[in-house]
């Protein structure tokens, strides 16, 4: 009556050895290390870069303990941070030959030491939060009302340079807040121009109103835009700290978009807190200006790589390392930029990139682009001063209604990080701080020893209660409640949760409450016992009684957990999240693992006299 | 080893008005509490900006309050926090400062009278984070009260669902009552203690209407106040075993947990002790009140047993 079958066995016996590797990433700390990621997003980290760094560290007769590549960039481990700090400056130095403009970001991080074969299978340790590790988290509010009204003015100038591309008489546009008011003095005209704008800009929805020879047409931004505006400033938004961030030299970044119109920028490491916010609302631009074709020759450029820039020019040089002279006067900013997407050319199908200007950002490119056929154009993006040639094609035609389109020695990727670099050069609508938390890195590693401290020592007591107590019963029930933790750990590391300072509490606080169903088992036995029962039969009708128990309370506290995971956010979210697996790993582990040892002991027996499990004779 | 050799059946039932007497008179103080002092929000839930300062010496907490007069501030608060040496202080928001200057600006004033006073940690949070937050808190509570109430009325009955959640209702309002009472700061991780004991005290409701379910089976004689009493009997060495277990964990919490931990766990503490005397002296009574028979749960449950049972 008390055995399982050999599969639940071998179940609980494959749950033991998956927990037990996936919790072993946890016990072999970090290593400190030196990340190496591209500063821009047109460079790429790759194997290049990989014997670049090795190189410069042999050079330096620095002896790295272990070197990989992965998505975030070059990782190289070192054996204590004395080397680590030594080798940072020494690869920042071998990759960024001019410190001023650094092309990869040298951060230090920390890596964690398991085995190669333990990563290899997925098994890393639990991430931890901020307030464990320390660093700076950010709730960033995008101010969307600026985006719409910004998205409404560059309409009233689509709609200013439509009407006057088709002679059509207005008197005055204004915008009204996220409305555009177009005036006529005929119902004629406003007629000719409603057919007009209706067709040329489907954004908008249009309503006439006024009287006499006041004439109004009210055009208000449709909510399917007004939504794709929002979107798109908040994606652009994203990206942009994405870039500045980069520059930080923060190992681990988290940028994440959270609810409609909040971007979440979390830290680790990072104390200095003004300076994070300086970097993160400082403002990019793009701009467009002619490539001086008359001093494009070997001479000048020769003369103006050793300083001799010739007068209202600059020099640069390109992404693929060709010098460049570019004129001072700019033709156009990025504020008559309203998108950069990239995609493929319709006649060639190479990868192009499209520009879409707004109505007067139009008006200029086109006369532009009419005068300078066959020359060069650049396109810069200036950043604290500075300025990065983009990309500088040649002009082949005019180029008009305010689509532009950048092809020719692309790649696809290429492409994309174009578009990207263009749109993310400056934040599309303003941002403002509505939340901050900096956790300096020795709060963080008490907070650690603290909930480490509690966990254990509550532990330890409990156990040898439930020992005392319960006898062997006791010890299986300690035993079970050991296996809930194993596999609260792994579940947690596998899933790779966010482990915070509430977290830990949560573990501690899910076992003070897991070792519930082994005190409802262990009751119902002796009771069974004390009303006379045989021990096999005690001990069956025992876990059968109290599971339905077991169950129904589990499932209220699940359904207060999953309110929390729900309507929680921040450090009420770690919590629920690590006590709603703790209620799931507990009901496996007190019910069928602590039944599996007291089926192996006593199952057995065919003539059990009695089991230990404290006293019940009392009767 | 056992603690409890109970011959017979304890007549909890016998003072069931004492003890719901005693419910309301604490639930009436809570409420009075709540009402006449407030909560004590920390400003996760009101906006401001919090600082955790230590200091490599002593604090001298008065210093600390002359170097913030001194540079203009007003309306902040400073108390030590956790050992002698860490101060924290509160600033309350104010329309068009920067946080980050903020911060800045007071570790100056701070490290003014060299004191070598170190920054580990700073909050800021806007006002409308906190409302939400606030909002979020209030519908989490009440989603779980729904939650919990269908759950009972589905495996059991309405009534015990109703009164297991005034039982355990009564409960949270007395931790918020506490809270009011010595002003201790209600944070987020208060909130999420507030609703785990929620959870965690209705186990015990479901376990002791389990038993009287099982007893209107088994006793077929015994009238309804005697199968509560020998309901609640027969589980209180589980009901006190469990929740001494819970509260070894939480009190190691408040040991070792430090500052951090310290308000999380003493909600979890008064929690786990109102939990006990609720369920058990607060949900047996109101069940008896909504006239529980023993037909709302034999009925159909009965035929099935019997089939299972072998």
């Amino acid at each position: 009556m008390n055995r399982y079958p050999v599969w639940v066995y071998a179940t609980i016996a494959v749950a033991l050895v998956l927990g037990t590797l996936y919790t072993l990433p946890n016990f072999f700390g970090e290593a400190p290390a030196v990340q190496v990621s591209p500063a821009r997003a047109t460079l790429k980290a790759d194997t290049a870069v990989l014997g670049r760094v090795e190189d410069a560290l042999k050079q330096a007769g620095i002896q790295p303990t272990g070197m990989f590549l992965d998505q975030a960039g070059v990782k190289v481990r070192f054996a204590d941070t004395d080397t680590q700090l030594k080798a940072r400056d020494i690869v920042d130095r071998g990759l960024n030959p001019d410190s001023a403009s650094p092309s990869y970001t040298v951060a230090l991080n920390l890596l964690p030491n398991s085995p190669r074969w333990l990563s290899a299978i997925n098994a890393l340790p639990m991430y931890l939060g901020l307030d464990l590790r320390g660093g700076v988290h950010f709730l960033l509010q995008v101010d969307m009302k600026a985006a719409i009204a910004k998205r409404a003015e560059s309409l009233a100038g689509d709609i200013r340079s439509q009407l006057r591309d088709k002679n059509v008489r207005h008197a005055g546009i204004t915008r009204e807040g996220n409305n555009i008011v177009v005036r006529f003095r005929e119902a004629e005209t406003r007629d000719k121009a409603r057919a007009l704008i209706a067709e040329q800009i489907p954004d908008l929805q249009l309503a006439d109103s006024g009287s006499g020879t006041d004439l109004l047409m009210v055009a208000t931004i449709r909510p399917e835009a007004q939504k794709r505006t929002q979107e798109f400033a908040l994606r652009q938004n994203i990206q942009t700290l994405h870039n500045r961030i980069n520059e930080l030299g923060v190992a681990e970044p988290v940028i994440q978009q959270q609810g409609s119109d909040r971007v979440v920028v979390q830290l680790p490491g990072v104390q200095d807190t003004a300076k994070a916010k300086e970097i993160l609302g400082r403002t990019a631009t793009l701009e467009v200006r002619m490539v001086d074709e008359d001093n494009m020759n070997a001479a000048a450029l020769a003369a103006a790589r050793a300083g001799q820039v010739p007068f209202g020019d600059e020099f640069y040089i390109e992404r693929n390392g060709a010098p460049l002279l570019v004129k001072k006067q700019v033709v156009l900013t990025g504020d008559r930029l309203t998108d950069a997407q990239p995609g493929f050319d319709n006649q060639t199908h190479e990868p192009a990139v499209h520009l879409t200007l707004d109505a007067t950002g139009a008006r200029i490119f086109k006369e532009y682009t009419r005068e300078n056929v066959g020359k060069r154009m650049a396109i810069l993006l200036i950043e604290k001063g500075k300025g990065e040639v983009v990309t500088a094609p040649v002009i082949r035609t005019e180029i008009g209604g305010g689509r532009v389109q950048i092809s020719g020695r692309m790649t696809t990727v290429e492409a994309n990080d174009v578009a990207l670099l263009l749109r993310a050069g400056a934040l599309a609508a303003p941002m403002e701080i509505v939340e901050e938390r900096t956790v300096g890195p020795s709060l963080g590693a008490d907070n650690i020893k603290k909930g480490f401290d509690s966990t254990v020592f509550g532990f330890a007591t409990l156990s040898l209660f439930i020992i005392v107590y319960y006898a062997l019963f006791g010890v299986f029930s300690t035993l079970a409640l050991c296996a809930n933790l194993l596999f609260l750990i792994a579940v947690l590391s596998m899933l790779q949760a966010t482990l915070t300072l509430p977290g830990i509490a949560a573990i501690a606080l899910t076992l003070g409450m897991a070792i519930d169903a082994n005190v409802l088992i262990n009751e119902r036995i002796r009771e069974e016992l004390r009303s006379g029962s045989t021990p096999q039969a005690a001990i069956h009708a025992g876990y059968e009684r109290a599971f339905g128990t077991i169950l129904d309370s589990n499932v209220t506290t699940l359904i207060a957990g999953l309110a929390l995971l729900i309507f929680g956010s921040g450090p009420v979210r770690g919590f629920a999240v690590v006590h709603c697996l703790g209620i799931l790993t507990s009901i496996f582990s007190s019910v069928v693992v602590s039944r599996s040892m007291v089926n192996l002991v006593y199952g057995t027996r065919k003539k059990l006299e009695g089991v230990s499990i404290g006293n019940t004779a009392w009767k | 080893m056992e603690f409890f050799k109970i011959r017979h059946d304890i007549p909890f039932m016998r003072h069931a008005l004492a003890f719901n007497i005693v419910s309301l008179i604490t639930f009436l103080l809570a409420v009075f509490f709540l009402a006449t002092k407030g909560l004590n929000y920390s400003i996760e839930f009101t906006g401001g900006t919090v600082m955790e300062v230590s200091y490599a010496q002593g604090a001298d907490v008065d210093k600390v309050r002359k170097a913030l007069d001194s540079r203009g501030y007003n309306d902040y608060s400073v108390q030590n926090f956790g050992s002698s040496r860490d101060v924290l202080v509160r600033m309350p928001l104010k329309p068009g400062q920067n946080s980050a200057d903020l911060s800045k600006a007071v570790m100056e004033a701070l490290n003014a009278d060299d004191r070598g006073a170190t920054l580990r940690r700073v909050e800021f949070v806007g006002p409308q984070v906190g409302r939400e937050l606030a909002e979020n808190g209030a519908l989490a509570l009440l989603i779980t009260s729904i939650g919990i109430v269908l759950y009972l009325a589905f495996r059991f009955e309405w009534k015990f669902g109703v009164a297991a959640i005034i039982a355990n209702l009564h409960d949270v309002v007395i931790i918020l009552g506490f809270f009011a009472f010595f002003q201790w700061e209600f944070s987020l991780p208060v909130l999420a203690a507030v609703l785990a004991v929620l959870g965690y005290s209705v186990n015990e409701s479901v376990v002791i209407a389990d038993r009287i379910r099982d007893n209107f089976r088994k006793m077929r004689k015994a009238s309804v106040t005697e199968i509560i009493d020998n309901a609640i009997t027969r589980t209180i060495s589980r009901t006190i075993i469990t929740h001494g277990c819970t509260q070894t964990m939480v009190t190691s919490m408040l040991v070792f947990g430090g500052p951090a931990l310290h308000y999380f766990a003493l909600a979890l503490t008064i929690g786990i002790c109102f939990g006990i005397y609720s369920s058990v002296l607060v949900m047996a009574p109101l069940v008896r009140w909504l006239g529980v028979q023993r037909e709302d749960l034999v009925k159909p449950i009965k035929e099935k047993k019997e089939e299972a049972v072998v």
